[in-house]
């Protein structure tokens, strides 16, 4: 039972037991941007919080604005309104508290699996020697890739190179993980697996994590709660708790109320999906493909 | 046993093999058109002929006084360009004021074939010798900057901001991303700038100096010994496939990522 429990401030040694770290909130956020003579609001009035130790997956419409809200809490862009605060203190520009991993690799191609995953806590000076080894050695353990310590990016799959990057940012103790679709562009059975590592690196997680997925078995598979995001500009349509206990079983997913939950978000999906289909955007269609199929 | 393993395994390959066979039916060819006197091509000097002359020159002290010559001069004028053109190049890739105050120089200067400095470097420099250096640094300089340059422009922002995520500062964007992730270009620009600087210095030993494989191969033409200019040709193609693939090696010390 306890395995399945969140990690949560509590079990982690540095910081008062109880504390929340990592609770994470848009406030009022919005985002236009501004090309030549024409702005395109991208995000209006978003609020959502990551509270500690608990996963929210957010869904929407294709081109709604999801990474664009990664970015902003990332600090890679400053939101044009509202604020984007952390455990009580507004965020300012990127740092090693909210580590965000996309769905294109950043992994360093320069540095092998056990130096990029050493790397933040290298430089930061946080670790080193045998310490570090340890620690990085035991991370890489984690996710299976220990007999590729010294492999670069490029000698590992899609799939390891996945992983990799997902314990670099662990490695850092982040207080809020930011997930951009990460398994896009896997094949369904690697996707499946990825799925399993996710949950363990949850596991091991003290802080909140947002998960942005298209796929929704994938995100009630994860979530602690569901945001559905409006077409754009976004906004949160529909704020879904997720009580289930995790590992979530066959059995699980064939009970009433999970499949009742399920049906609501796909609902929601379905509705956003159309409406961003009748303002004309492309991408749609794809959204309302995918998301028929489930229905 | 062993060796014939190890023979086997090299001339067995299909890249060697393909190598062989092109480089055999060149000289086939090329002996063959000797022999029939095929017009214009029936008047260079045969393999044969090539190959008594190269084994004469061999023992020959000025022979490899020319080799000796030439990379000299290679050496040098290809390290300055690399030990000043390398920091320059990774400057103005990082600064974009530098950019923007030195790079129209670095635009004019460029399109300048190198063998045009010749008369004005000769008037310059006290010795024939350090003006041929010159010429050839100045071939090797100009690549190396564009290259950095643009290598830097092209890094994908995705490494920067991770670094800059997981902590690094200024220096550590610099020192850890823009840096390696500008290696590749450095090579390319290192294995553009041998090439051109093997041009210039040929070029500039059959102007200006009496030494060096650019002379020999003159020396040959003057002197009406036409296998001496094959043999000078094919000396100047080895020492560039050399210096080439050092180069590489040298890089993928280096840059161990890039192999494959
Ligand atoms: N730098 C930018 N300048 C102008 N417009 C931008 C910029 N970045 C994003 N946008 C716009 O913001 C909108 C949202 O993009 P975003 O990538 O956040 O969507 P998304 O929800 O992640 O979509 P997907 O599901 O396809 O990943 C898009 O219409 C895009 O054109
Ligand atoms: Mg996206």
């Amino acid at each position: 039972m306890d395995a399945l429990e969140p990690v949560r401030a509590a079990d982690v040694a540095d910081g008062p037991p109880e504390e929340a770290i990592g609770r994470l909130t848009a406030e009022a956020v919005g985002k236009t941007y501004v090309e030549q003579d024409r702005s395109r609001e991208v995000l209006k009035d978003l609020h959502l919080t990551l509270e500690a130790g608990r996963v929210t997956v957010v869904m929407g419409p294709s081109g709604c604005g999801k990474s664009c809200l990664i970015n902003l809490l990332a600090g890679y862009e400053p939101p044009t309104a509202g604020r984007v605060v952390l455990d009580g203190r507004p965020t300012a520009g990127p740092g090693p508290d909210r580590l965000a991993v996309f769905q294109e690799t950043a992994l360093f191609p320069w540095l092998t699996a056990f130096e990029n995953v050493a790397y933040g806590p290298k430089i930061r000076k946080e670790l080193k020697g045998a310490q570090l080894e340890s620690a990085v050695m035991e991370l890489l353990r984690l996710v299976g890739l220990e007999d590729f310590r010294d492999k670069y990016p490029a000698q590992l799959s899609g799939g390891m190179q996945r992983r990799a990057e997902l314990v670099r940012a662990l490695a850092n103790r982040p207080k809020v993980m930011l997930l951009d679709e990460p398994f896009r562009g896997l094949d369904a059975m690697t996707r499946g697996l990825m799925r399993d590592v996710c949950l363990t690196i949850f596991r091991r997680h003290r802080g909140s994590s947002l998960f942005v997925t298209s796929e929704l078995d994938e995100g009630l598979a994860l979530a602690d709660q569901l945001a559905i995001f409006t077409n754009r500009p976004a906004k949160v349509k529909k704020l879904l708790d997720v009580p289930f206990e995790r590992p979530r079983t066959d059995q699980l997913r064939s009970s009433p109320a999970y499949l009742a939950l399920k049906a609501e978000a796909l609902e929601l999906l379905h509705e956003e999906a159309v409406k961003s289909f009748k303002t004309g955007a492309i991408e749609s269609a794809d959204f309302v493909e995918a998301y028929g199929a489930l229905a | 046993m062993r060796l014939a393993g190890r023979l086997k395994k090299t001339f067995g390959s299909a890249t060697t093999r393909r190598s062989l066979v092109s480089l055999t039916t060149f000289v086939v060819l090329w002996e063959l058109s000797a022999r029939l006197k095929i017009p214009v091509l029936g008047a260079v000097p045969s393999p044969a002929e090539t190959a008594a002359c190269l084994v004469q020159e061999i023992f020959r002290a000025e022979y490899w006084r020319s080799w000796g010559g030439s990379l000299a001069r290679i050496l040098i004028g290809f390290a300055a360009a690399q030990l000043l053109g390398v920091p320059l190049g990774l400057f103005l890739g990082w600064s974009r004021r530098a950019r923007e105050v030195i790079f129209p120089l670095v635009e004019i200067m460029r399109p300048v074939p190198p063998l045009a400095w010749v008369p004005v470097s000769v008037i310059f420099w006290p010795s024939a010798e350090l003006s041929m250096i010159f010429v050839t640094f100045l071939g090797a300089f100009f690549t190396v900057i564009l290259n950095i340059v643009e290598g830097i422009a092209a890094v994908d922002e995705r490494y920067l901001r991770a670094a800059a995520s997981l902590g690094a500062g200024k220096s550590g964007l610099f020192w850890h991303v823009l840096l390696p992730a500008s290696l590749p270009s450095v090579l390319t620009g290192m294995t553009v700038g041998m090439g051109i600087t093997w041009c210039v210095v040929v070029a500039a030993e059959m102007i200006a100096t009496d030494t060096g494989l650019g002379f020999l191969t003159w020396r040959g033409y003057v002197a009406g010994e036409f296998p001496l200019i094959v043999v000078g040709m094919l000396s100047i193609g080895l020492a560039g496939w050399l210096s080439s693939g050092l180069i590489r090696r040298v890089g993928l010390h280096f840059a161990p990522w890039l192999k494959n």
